[in-house]
C-alpha cells in the first residue's frame, strides 16, 4: 500500500516547495541582517547583500543600558535554568504525592492544577505586580523565578502525574525492602526513571519561559534584570526601519533557541505532540 | 481493601505506554508482603505543600484578588470605590473596546481553524511514504520555538510597504495588489492573523502526525480493497481515529489564540488607529500604560470568562464525540 510511486515523488516535491516558500522569512532575516547601513535603506529588499558585512552585530552586541544584548542573554539564561529547576522539583514532588495517595484530598488537588492550567495569567497580573512592587521583588530575578514557577507549575504537575500514573509500585517496594528511606526512594529511584517527564517538563516550561515577554515586559521591564525579549522589544523600539540592525538582534535571540532545538529536535516534538496529552 | 488498591495499581502499569515499566527491575515483583501498602515508602503528603501553597498563592488568591478589583475605580494606588459593574457599562459602550473584544474572537478563531487545517494538511501529507519526511517536520516545526516577538519583527518587515512583500508582488507582475499591510485599519489583523498562523502550524501537524500514527492500517486497507476513494476512507477511517488529535489542537489553539499579545505588539503596537487592539492589549494599557487598574482589571476578568468558557465547551464537546463512537 504504501509503495514509492510517482505519485508520492510529486507529493514529496510539492511539500519541499512548500517548505521553501514556508522558509522565505529566515532568508530575508539573514540577508537583510547582513547589510550595511546604507544597503538597507538603498537595495531592494529581496536581493542579497553584495558587501555582507558583520556591522550590524557589532553595533548591537556593544549596545549598553536600557537594550544591553548580552546582559538580557545572561539573564535569560539565569531566569530559564532556575525556573527549570524549581518546576522540576516541586512538579515531581507534588505529582508524585498526588498519584500515590489514595485520600480524596489528592483528586481535589489535581482539580485545583487542572483548572490553574487554562486559568490566563492577566487576571492575577495585576494583583501580583501590586504585591511584587509591595514587597520589592519587582525586578528582580529571584522573584520571577517564583512567579514563573507558580504560574507554570500546573503543567508540570499534570506532566509529572500523568507519567507516575503509568509508573508501577514495585520499584517502590523492591526499593522498601532493601531498607529505603521516603526520600531516598524518591530522589534516587523514582525521580530517575521520570527522565522523559523530566525532559518534557523542562523542554515545554523552559521554551515558555524563555520567550515569555508579557509578564518579563511587566515585573522586569526597565530594570537591570531585563531578559532577552525586552531588550529586544526596547532596542527595537529606539530604531526606525534600520531593519539591519533589527534583524541582528533577532538572529542573537533565536541562535540559543534554535541550536537547541536541531540538536534536540526529536524531544522538542515529542513533548509537544505526546507531553501536551500527558 | 489492600489488595483491591493493589489490583488497580498493577493494571494501571500494565496500560502504560513508557517503555521504562514493561523492563521491571524488581527483583521479585511477584513476592509482595499482603500487607505491604502501609510500609511502602511512597512519600510523605506534605511533599504537596509548597506546590500546592504557590499555586494557590500565585493563581488562585491573585485572580481572584483581580476578580475584585474588577469592580473597583482603582488607580494602582491610594483609596479606591466599589462600583460595581460600572467598569463592564464602559467597556461595553466604548467601540474600541467591543472592537477589541472582536479581534480576540477572530484571531483565537481564525488561528484555531487555518493552523489545524494547514497542520492537517501538513501531516497527511507528511504521514507515510516521505523519505525525507522527518526532515520536513523539522522544517515545519521550527518557528514554533522562536519567541514570537522575534518572528513578529520579521514579519513587520515583511509586510513593510517597501518590504519584500509587495516587491515580490510588483516583481510578478501583480502592482495592483500592492498594500500598506499593517498600516490598513482592514487589512492589519488579518496580516496578525497570517503571523500567527505562520508560527503554530507546527505545533497542530505534529499532534496529528502523533494522532495519525494510531490510525489503524489494516482498516484502511480493508476499505481501500472495499473500493472506497481515498476522499471517503479519510472521512470514515482516518478522521474517527484521529479525533484525540483534533480535541487537543482545538482546544490548545483556542486558549492560546484568546491570549495573543507578543505579536500584536511587535506587529503594530494595536494600531492603526486600535484597528487591531485585542483584549489583552487593552488590559496592558489600561492597567500598566495608563494606571488605571480597576478597568484594567474588569478587561482581565472579560478574558478570563472567555477563556474557562471556550475551555469548557470544548471539553463537553470532545466528551460528547467520544460518548458517540
Amino acid at each position: 500500500m504504501f509503495r514509492y510511486t510517482k505519485a508520492t515523488a510529486l507529493r514529496e516535491a510539492l511539500t519541499w516547495v512548500a517548505a521553501f516558500i514556508f522558509l522565505l522569512p529566515f532568508y530575508f532575516l539573514v540577508a537583510t541582517a547582513l547589510k550595511s547601513d546604507q544597503e538597507v535603506f538603498a537595495s531592494d529588499p529581496i536581493a542579497p547583500p553584495t558587501n555582507p558585512d558583520l556591522s550590524s552585530f557589532v553595533a548591537v552586541l556593544g549596545q549598553q543600558g536600557q537594550s544591553n544584548v548580552l546582559l538580557g542573554l545572561l539573564n535569560s539564561v539565569i531566569l530559564t535554568g532556575g525556573s527549570i529547576l524549581c518546576m522540576v522539583l516541586l512538579g515531581s514532588l507534588t505529582g508524585y504525592v498526588i498519584v500515590r495517595s489514595t485520600r480524596r484530598w489528592s483528586r481535589g488537588a489535581y482539580m485545583l492544577f487542572l483548572i490553574a492550567i487554562v486559568l490566563p495569567t492577566q487576571l492575577g497580573t495585576v494583583p501580583l505586580y501590586i504585591g511584587a512592587r509591595t514587597l520589592g521583588l519587582t525586578g528582580s530575578i529571584w522573584g520571577m523565578i517564583i512567579l514563573y514557577t507558580g504560574m507554570l507549575l500546573p503543567f508540570a504537575v499534570f506532566l509529572y502525574a500523568g507519567f507516575f500514573r503509568g509508573l508501577g509500585t514495585e520499584y517502590e517496594e523492591a526499593a522498601t525492602i532493601d531498607g529505603a528511606s521516603r526520600a531516598q526512594i524518591f530522589f534516587r529511584v523514582v525521580l530517575p526513571l521520570m527522565a522523559p517527564a523530566t525532559g518534557t517538563v523542562a523542554i515545554l516550561a523552559g521554551l515558555i519561559v524563555w520567550n515569555d515577554f508579557f509578564s518579563a515586559l511587566i515585573f522586569l521591564g526597565g530594570s537591570e534584570n531585563q531578559t532577552l525579549p525586552v531588550a529586544m522589544y526596547y532596542y527595537v523600539g529606539s530604531l526606525v526601519s534600520q531593519w539591519n540592525q533589527i534583524f541582528a538582534i533577532v538572529i542573537v535571540s533565536m541562535i540559543p533557541i534554535l541550536l537547541l532545538y536541531l540538536v534536540a529536535q526529536k524531544r522538542f516534538i515529542q513533548g509537544f505532540a505526546g507531553g501536551i496529552k500527558g | 481493601m489492600t489488595v483491591t488498591t493493589q489490583g488497580r495499581r498493577a493494571s494501571e502499569g500494565g496500560r502504560a505506554q513508557r517503555p521504562q515499566n514493561t523492563g521491571g527491575r524488581s527483583s521479585s515483583p511477584r513476592a509482595r508482603p499482603s500487607r505491604a501498602r502501609p510500609l511502602v515508602g511512597y512519600g510523605r503528603w506534605w511533599w504537596a505543600l509548597p506546590g500546592l501553597l504557590l499555586v494557590l498563592g500565585i493563581q488562585y488568591t491573585a485572580t481572584s484578588v483581580g476578580g475584585f478589583f474588577a469592580f473597583t475605580n482603582w488607580s494602582g494606588i491610594g483609596s479606591f470605590e466599589w462600583i460595581g459593574l460600572e467598569n463592564f457599562r464602559e467597556i461595553f459602550q466604548d467601540p474600541e473596546k467591543v472592537r477589541a473584544l472582536g479581534n480576540t474572537l477572530l484571531l483565537a478563531f481564525g488561528s484555531v481553524l487555518l493552523t489545524n487545517v494547514f497542520g492537517l494538511m501538513l501531516a497527511l501529507a507528511l504521514n507515510r511514504g516521505l523519505r525525507t519526511r522527518y526532515a520536513l517536520r523539522v522544517v515545519f516545526f521550527m518557528p514554533v520555538v522562536l519567541s514570537p516577538l522575534a518572528v513578529s519583527y520579521v514579519w513587520k518587515f515583511i509586510f513593510d510597504f517597501n518590504g519584500p512583500l509587495n516587491q515580490l508582488l510588483a516583481a510578478g507582475g501583480l502592482q495592483e495588489l500592492q498594500r500598506p499591510w499593517l498600516a490598513d485599519p482592514n487589512l492589519a489583523i488579518w496580516a496578525v492573523l497570517g503571523v500567527i498562523v505562520w508560527q503554530q502550524t507546527g505545533i497542530a501537524m505534529v499532534i496529528y502526525l502523533a494522532g495519525l500514527a494510531a490510525v489503524p492500517v489494516e482498516i484502511e486497507e480493508a476499505a481501500a480493497i472495499d473500493g472506497a476513494s481515498h476522499w471517503q476512507r479519510f472521512l470514515a477511517v482516518t478522521v474517527p481515529s484521529i479525533r484525540p488529535a483534533i480535541a487537543i489542537a482545538t482546544t490548545l489553539g483556542l486558549v492560546n489564540g484568546l491570549r495573543i499579545f507578543d505579536q500584536i505588539m511587535a506587529l503594530t503596537a494595536g494600531g492603526p488607529a486600535g484597528a487591531t487592539e485585542n483584549l489583552a492589549t487593552e488590559v496592558y494599557k489600561e492597567a500598566f500604560s495608563l494606571g488605571r487598574f480597576g478597568y484594567g482589571a474588569a478587561l482581565a476578568l472579560l478574558l478570563t470568562v472567555l477563556i474557562l468558557v471556550c475551555a469548557m465547551l470544548q471539553q463537553y464537546a470532545t466528551r460528547d464525540r467520544s460518548k458517540e463512537s
